[in-house]
């Protein structure tokens, strides 16, 4: 009996496995899509393995439809938003957790004040203010807004609380100047907080679709999936090899960056998330 | 907080003047590192949340429009007529019962599916329960713009996947998106798909805080596992669940790119959302009814988190 009970139950396996195989199968058969023509993708019944794999929707893609661009505008949007917030975010989440200054009770209450406050409130002036600085279908029109969240104060803050205050005062009886215990004390203990909110933005800012939506308006400033959503409602709306191939261009890259990192970031979302 | 605080005393005894000034000095110092620290944030901030969600109250209360873009002061106060109208409007009376509908199947179903799989996964199983993990937490990195291509295909009635699995089973599966009856469950099913996972993280975490020592007691007593799981696991749960579900509300409530790229709000309005609807108003230039609109589902968005917070909070 201890040994069923040590490796489980073998329908617990079974029912796990079944869920799974359907929690999965959209991708499978995504990735799998993207390799058929235009023949196969139509057939009634549809086929599940491809009858002559090739990769020509993918050369479509990046030949005639500037993927390259839509990539390359993607990948810088979320690493400058992520660096923003690992930066900005820990920097004030430090300043909160453990030093003393005029005004903290009050930035702290508007900041984890603002946590609650959902994206439609802001997107109308938002927008407004982005026109009028002339930001509008340019990529810092894309990053700025997003280069600050209270989220990643939160979750800086409470990371920071739980490291011994003690450091502090070491570091003072060091000699080392305020913003150096910050960048060279601080800093480097905050490995697992800054995995989670780095990964967490990254993840956030690729998939962000709305706001690029809106505000980039020509084919220079286009994200991935600002791309894909105009292609799927748009001319090429009917050619589905290539809107297949266009996805997995959206998260296949994605899903082998979270594969890298997902054991610092399940374990870190998991505790962060309800200290 | 106070912990620097408590602990300069120690340091410098409050007897002679010079420790004094010291203290004080490096007081000075530690708000001035404070203030170069917290600033670029601030900035940030200030410019691009807080004075938004301020303009937009004072917007809400306007009668500004696309035309007002460059001048958004020059418009007429015109008090609460844009909420009036947003609450009189019967398109926004539509979505404000998709939404409620939306979120009153969907939430239940995702936090059950999530507490049912972190719970498989902790007290079911002892291997490959990483590789599960990820698994089951694939669809919550995915976008929701390439999620909605493949589901686009799997949805549709003739040649799509799931009415040809359906089909081995002899039942004929409905037009899922195009038909107004089915349009919202194919939503909601695909939101669960979409989100359990996140939640199933948070419990699974949750549950390794329950201690066994309890549970074998339990077991010893003659309680059967699904007691166990009642009396003991469940109430152990309870700060855990309340996280889950007051986070799922949140999210669930602005309920808004499921429709937007799957259907568009429609067949007949059978899915548009109240942030759809309201992102709609945006893109016809109705700048301060949208405006009205976004506040109005900020209300609902508190009023839910409190009223969780009591009743999950009760009974502790």
């Amino acid at each position: 009996m201890t040994g069923t009970r040590r490796g489980g139950r073998w329908w617990t396996y079974l029912a796990l496995t079944v869920a799974l195989l359907g929690v999965i199968t959209p991708f499978v058969w995504m990735v799998l899509g993207s390799l058929k023509s235009e023949g196969e993708l139509r057939r009634v019944p549809p086929t599940w393995w491809p009858e002559s794999a090739s990769l020509d929707n993918y050369t479509e893609l990046f030949a005639r439809l500037d993927f390259g661009t839509y990539f390359t505008n993607s990948v810088v949007v979320a690493v400058a938003v992520t660096a923003g917030n690992l930066l900005f975010c820990s920097a004030l989440g430090y300043a909160l957790a453990m030093l003393e200054f005029p005004g903290k009770r009050a930035l702290l209450v508007v900041v984890l004040g603002t946590l609650m406050i959902p994206g439609v409130v802001t997107f109308v002036p938002l927008f407004v203010l982005v026109a009028n600085v002339g930001l509008i279908d340019s990529l810092p029109g894309l990053i700025l807004p997003f280069l600050v969240t209270p989220f990643g104060v939160f979750l800086m803050r409470q990371f920071i609380l739980g490291l011994p205050p003690d450091l502090l005062d070491a570091g003072r009886v060091d000699g080392v100047g305020e913003l150096g215990i910050f960048a060279r004390i601080i800093l480097p203990l905050c490995g697992p907080g800054l995995a989670t909110l780095g990964i967490l933005t990254f993840l956030g800012s690729w998939n962000n679709f709305l706001w690029p939506l809106v505000v980039a308006q020509s084919e220079a400033t286009y994200t991935l999936p600002v791309a894909l959503a105009l292609y799927s409602t748009g001319q090429n709306n009917t050619q589905y090899g290539l809107l297949l191939a266009g996805a997995c261009v959206v998260v296949l890259p994605l899903l082998a960056v979270f594969l890298a990192f997902q054991r610092h970031f399940i374990e870190g979302i998991a505790t962060t998330g309800i200290k | 907080m106070t912990t620097v605080a408590s602990a300069a005393p120690a340091l410098a005894p409050a007897t002679g003047p010079g420790p004094a000034i010291r203290r004080g000095r490096g007081r000075r110092a530690e708000g001035r590192a404070a203030w170069i620290l917290a600033l670029p944030f601030t900035l940030l901030f200030a410019a691009f949340t807080v004075w938004p969600v301020v303009q937009s109250l004072f917007m809400s209360f306007t009668d500004t429009r696309q035309k007002d873009l460059r001048t958004p002061f020059q418009v007429d106060f015109i008090g609460l007529e844009n909420y009036q109208r947003a609450l009189s409007d019967p398109v926004f009376q539509k979505a404000a019962a998709n939404t409620a509908y939306f979120v009153l199947v969907g939430m239940p179903l995702t936090i059950a599916v999530a507490l049912l799989a972190a719970v498989a996964l902790d007290k079911g199983i002892t291997r490959l329960r990483a590789a599960f993990r990820l698994g089951f937490y694939t669809p919550v990195i995915t976008s929701i713009v390439a999620v909605a291509v493949v589901w686009r295909f799997i949805l549709q009635p003739d040649s799509g996947l799931l009415n040809t699995a359906l089909g081995w089973f002899g039942i004929q599966g409905p037009n899922w998106l195009g038909d107004p009856q089915w349009a919202m469950p194919s939503l909601i099913m695909m939101a669960v798909w979409r989100n359990f996972g996140t939640g199933m993280i948070i419990f699974l975490a949750g549950l390794q805080g329950v201690p066994q020592a309890l549970q074998e007691a339990a077991a010893i007593d003659g309680a059967n596992a699904w007691r166990r799981f009642w009396n003991i696991t469940f109430p152990l749960l309870r700060p855990t669940l309340l996280f889950v579900c007051v986070t799922t509300a949140i999210g669930y409530l602005q309920f808004f790119e499921e429709p937007f790229v799957m259907t568009s709000g429609g067949p007949l309005n059978s899915t548009i959302s109240l942030s759809m609807y309201t992102y709609n108003q945006f893109g016809f230039g109705n700048y301060g009814l949208a405006a009205a609109m976004s506040y109005l589902i900020f209300v609902v968005i508190a009023v839910v988190t409190a009223v969780q917070f009591r009743l999950l909070r009760q009974n502790t």
